[in-house]
């Protein structure tokens, strides 16, 4: 599986809000936090807000606020606002794909593939990942310490 | 029977509570006299097969009395509001020593109160005292609410790769 870049800005963006449901970031607080391009993020953030994930909050000392539910949006809900992750074999046209049983049979491969990858993503909610990557954080200082 | 997964957690119970309900709540092995509070939390066996069904479990969890068999209950105000159950298995499928949890429910009027993180952290200790390292679950990938359940428990896919097909 490979992510495209919006999805990948989108769950950055999002966790990043996630975070602290209280703050408000701006596409540049973001982008410069994590060193991506500040124009692809905000078309990335314009679609979490169509999407009703984000709020865009206006006026001096605005941005963007979360405005989903950390513990039941999961990485699957923000990556399929920008990607279907459905394997393509990359068949030549020329070729009979309807009698061809070999390219059926791989087709179901991928299938299979597909919605094990799915069923991943589609349980680890953001407040997971969060936890995780704050126990994550917490291991590393204390090796730190350990190590210094 | 062990494959009868009864992950009843039907729905909010992921939420970490707060700290003086968790502090009502009491984790304690099962004994004879909570048959009937546990068939009553048991939302997916069939009404007809219950009784019948956890008096098995009961005779091979709760009455042998065997250390690596664990059915516990968790108790709020005297009344039972949810259980957990698991065992340790060796070498089926392969695998070294390892705690299996196979049936877990909480009542739905106390959910969100954390009972299903309490209950498992319990049934975790308790099978790490019996010498085994790993635990492990099988959910129904549909049952997105308890897969999360347990991935925000630190639980993720593991080594075996369960494969099945309808028999002709």
């Amino acid at each position: 599986m490979k992510l495209n870049k919006a999805s990948l800005f989108a769950l950055i963006a999002v966790l990043e809000l996630a975070s602290d449901t209280e703050q408000q970031l701006s596409t540049t607080d973001i982008a410069d936090r994590h060193g991506i391009s500040t124009h692809h993020l905000a078309k990335v953030m314009r679609n979490l807000v169509h999407e009703g994930l984000v709020q865009a909050v206006r006026g001096a000392g605005g941005g963007y606020r979360f405005s989903g539910n950390v513990k039941r949006t999961t990485l699957l809900d923000v990556i399929q606002l920008f990607e279907t992750l459905e394997s393509e074999l990359d068949v030549p046209n020329h070729w009979d794909q309807k009698g061809n049983q070999i390219i059926t049979e791989l087709q179901s491969i991928t299938n299979e593939i597909d919605e094990l990858t799915k069923a991943v993503l589609d349980t680890i909610t953001l407040a997971t990942v969060l936890k995780n990557s704050q126990r994550r954080s917490a291991v590393m200082a204390a090796l730190s310490t350990t190590t210094a | 029977m062990h494959q009868h997964a009864l992950l009843s957690l039907k729905s909010n119970n992921i939420d970490i509570l707060d700290k003086d309900m968790k502090e009502n709540i009491s984790i304690r092995d099962a004994i004879a006299s909570d048959l009937d509070a546990v068939i009553s939390l048991d939302q997916w066996a069939p009404m007809e097969e219950k009784s019948t069904y956890w008096s098995d479990v009961f005779d091979h969890y709760v009455r042998r009395d065997k250390n690596d068999r664990l059915f516990l209950v968790a108790e709020s105000n005297n009344r039972v509001v949810g259980f957990i159950i698991g065992e340790v298995r060796a070498w089926e499928f392969g695998s070294p020593p390892c705690g299996w949890v196979f049936a877990l429910a909480v009542s739905p009027n106390n959910r969100q109160m954390g009972i299903g993180e309490q209950m498992f952290e319990e049934i975790s200790k308790r099978l790490k005292q019996s010498g085994v390292t790993t635990v492990r679950t099988m959910v129904d990938r549909d049952d997105k609410l308890t897969l999360s359940f347990f991935r925000s428990l630190g639980l993720c896919t593991g080594k075996y790769i369960e494969l099945e097909k309808q028999i002709d």
